[in-house]
Formats: structure tokens, sequence, C-alpha cells
């Protein structure tokens, strides 16, 4: 006897789960160790997004390519080896690109590797999905991480500094809100996304009448 | 998307020891490979970049460098910085112009400040015997409060003439280096800390008081055969 399945997703609806459905930042809440702590500027907000982009398709679209030969036994360490290994090229990749950008983002680089989007989307996803479908979902995942981390990445410098990207917004007469570049201004600017992500969700999931609401909090 | 689970399916067959060890070691073998060439590929940029963020460090605070030379301090004299820094010996940077005359000296200071180490580059003036500038490497000081020290006009005006010449004992700094409270410096070898903000500047004071006393001892004693670019 077999259960009966969910209906299986188009590839564009892969690409857009990571997006929007299954948010990794604003939905999944997954990741936030960096989301909070280095989306104090758009500019390193986005980089951290591409880096962790890059190491959640490279590694996911390895764990795919290999999932028919790794015994289950040995499947754990088989994905953190892989994904430590695309830690350590984007590693040097940024190192190459920028090192401005490489001592700004400091130690959260090398903390990819134990980022659980990443291990989740390799054992959940990845090991069970054919490389196009596995690589499309992390794409997704990736860029709903990136627009999550630009989005607390943006809120907060602009606040906190009166820049966007390091372009100056209100003239040298603004006064920075400077919390908003600290620790406490990560957790109220994620507070007010989620806020907004539960509310605009709940607006579009009517509830019947005649029974209280059910609470849909993902904190 | 994988097929539903069947409930009624058999168990899966434990995996052979060999099969594991064969898909582990074939892993790790195209990790290593992947690992290995991106280090070769990237190393070169990395150099490159590296030098060129020194470089604009330390032009930064030694106007009219046009060109740094690497340099270890040790104690049987200067040589070319190559690898590691060795046991006892200490890194700096000789700043010159074009015509290749020696222009300053930088180093690094590096100490503990609120938020995490507090890393700054100071350059050293060989005439005169003082420290003449002074910029932030590194910091991750509180916004607004800690990180003026690279910018506040009045505490960067400590390090136009800041004393650190050598004592009758040519091993240690003739006076320490020292951070005192704002408005109370009364000496050349002090630094007027920011008001709000003491914590980082002594710091900044600290590093360079630390790196200087280790540096200078080794290194004016053969300043001579730094005159001219190498």
């Amino acid at each position: 006897m077999s259960l009966p399945g969910p209906k299986p997703r188009s590839n564009l609806e892969e690409l857009l789960e990571g997006i929007w459905k299954q948010n990794p930042v604003f939905i999944m809440m997954l990741g936030m160790c960096p989301t909070l702590a280095v989306s104090v500027s758009a500019v390193n907000a986005l980089s951290m997004g591409l880096a962790t982009g890059f190491v959640l398709s490279g590694s996911t679209l390895l764990v795919s390519l290999i999932r028919n030969i790794v015994p289950r036994e040995v499947r754990i360490a088989t994905y953190i080896l892989i994904i430590a290994t695309f830690v350590t090229v984007v590693d040097y990749l940024i190192q190459a690109i920028s090192l401005a950008i490489y001592e700004a983002l400091g130690a959260f680089i090398q903390l990819i590797v134990v980022n659980c989007i990443i291990l989740g989307r390799a054992e959940a996803h990845a090991a069970r999905n054919p490389p196009l479908r596995a690589l499309l979902n992390a794409l997704g995942m990736s860029m709903g991480f990136t627009i999550g981390l630009l989005a607390l990445g943006a809120v907060r410098e602009i606040l906190g500094a009166g820049k966007l990207f390091g372009i100056s917004l209100f003239g040298p007469d603004f006064q920075p809100w400077v919390v908003m570049m600290l620790p406490p201004g990560g957790f109220f600017v994620l507070g007010a996304w989620l806020l907004f992500f539960n509310w605009f969700n709940r607006r579009k999931t009517p509830v019947a009448s005649d029974k209280p609401a059910q609470g849909h909090a993902h904190v | 998307m994988s097929a539903p689970p069947r409930l009624d399916a058999p168990l899966p067959q434990p995996a052979s020891s060999t099969a594991m060890l064969r898909t582990l070691g074939l892993v790790a073998g195209l990790c290593g490979i992947l690992i290995v060439s991106a280090y070769q590929g990237t190393q070169e940029a990395v150099t490159a970049n590296r030098k060129i963020a020194l470089e604009r460090a330390v032009f930064q605070i030694i106007p009219g460098a046009q060109r740094v030379d690497e340099y270890f301090a040790t104690r049987g004299g200067l040589v070319p910085a190559q690898g590691n820094v060795p046991d006892g010996a200490v890194k700096f940077y000789a700043a010159y112009d074009t015509a290749g005359k020696l222009r300053g000296i930088a180093a690094e200071g590096a100490a503990r400040g609120y938020a995490d180490t507090v890393r700054v580059l100071y350059a050293y003036d060989p005439v005169r015997r003082v420290i003449n500038g002074m910029g932030v490497i590194y910091m991750r000081e509180t916004p607004g409060i800690g990180d003026k020290i690279a910018t506040d006009s009045a505490f960067l005006r400590n390090f136009q003439a800041l004393d650190a010449s050598l004592g009758a004992d040519p091993q240690t700094l003739a006076n320490t280096i020292r951070v005192v409270k704002q408005g109370s410096k009364q000496h050349p070898w002090e630094i007027d800390a920011i008001s709000g903000a003491t914590i980082t500047s002594k710091a900044v004071g600290r590093g360079i008081n630390d790196s200087a006393g280790r540096l200078l001892p080794l290194l004016v004693p053969h300043l001579a055969s730094l005159k001219e670019a190498r």
C-alpha cells in the first residue's frame, strides 16, 4: 500500500518556493546568525547572500549528482565534506574579489559551513531529487536568502547611516539612528519584517468568520 | 519529486564497509581537487589585492610615498620580509617616494578594544623620531562612539608628533606612550582620549606602544640601511 503523495511541483514552482513560500529568512527562519550579524549594510548583505547562494547551489548540485552512490550511513559526513569544500572555495574567491568585503564579513564566511539552510536542503531536497530540480530549488532558496538579507541590510543602512550601498541619501545634516547598526537594530528590523510577512500571509488566507483565528506565528 | 514512501517496503540493506569507504574516499578526493584548484586559481589575485590594500593604507599615513617595501626587524638586522615572521622579529614597511628616498616607516599595532581587537597602522618619522600618522585597519567598535578613532580630527591630531624616542637604554622607549583623559595631555608621548570612547582610545595607544616598543629598538640602529629603496 502506498500513501498518496503531494502533487509534483513544476520547475518554476521549484524555483519560486524559496523566494516566497518557503523563504529561508522570513518563513523558515533559518540561518539567523549571519542574517542578523552581517546585515548592517546593503553591500554586506548582498555579498553574504551571494556567497551563501554559491555554496548552497554548488553543494546541492553535487549532492544530487552523487545521491545514488552515497550510502545513507555516511551521508551526513559526505554532505558536510562537500559543503565545507564549497565554503573554502568561496572564501578564496571573496579574498580574490575584494579584501574589504572579506574583512567586513569576517568569520561569517567560514561559518556558512554551519548554516542550517545548506545542510537542510542537502538532506531534505537534493538527496532525493535529480540535479536540475535540486539546482532550481537551491537557486530559489539562495535568492530568497539574499532578498531576506538585503531587506534587513538596506533598512538598517538607511536608518543607521543615512546611506544605501554607501551612497548618502539625506545629506550631511542627517543624524544617524545608530542603534540600527547595532545588534538590537537587527532584531528590530527582523521583527518588523516578520510582522509584515505574517500580516500579509494572513490577509491572503481568509479565516472562517465563525471560528477564532488560528495562530500562524513562525517565531 | 521522490515517489511517496511505501509502508510495506522492506528496510534498506545496510551498506558494506567497502561501499562506505569508497564513497567517502571518492568525495574527499573530489573535494581536495576543488579546494586546491580554487587556492591555486585565486592565489595571484589575493596576493595582488593584499599588496594594493597595504599600499593604500601606507600611502594614507605617509604623504609622498609611492612604493612600499616589507621588512623584518630582527636582532641580527633588517631583512626583506618573506614568509612568516621569525621568532622575536617585527614586521614593518618602509615607504619611499618616486626618487627612492625613504619617506617613513609604517608598522602595525593591535590591542583589544571594546568589541574586538583594534588593529592600527602607524607611521614613524625616522628623522624626528616621532609617530606622525595613524590609520585604522580593522575594528568592530560601536558605530558613532568607538569608531570615531578613525575620523575624530582632535584625536587624530595626537598622531602628528607623538614622541617615540628611545631611552638611555636603547632597548625600550624613553617614555611609555599612553592614553590620558581628554584635555589632560601634557607630554608629547601622551594621547588625548576621545570622551565616551576611552576603551577604544586606550586600545589604540596600547597597540602603538607595544608595537613601537618591540620594533624601534630593533629598527633604529639599522635605519641607515633603509635610506634608499632596495
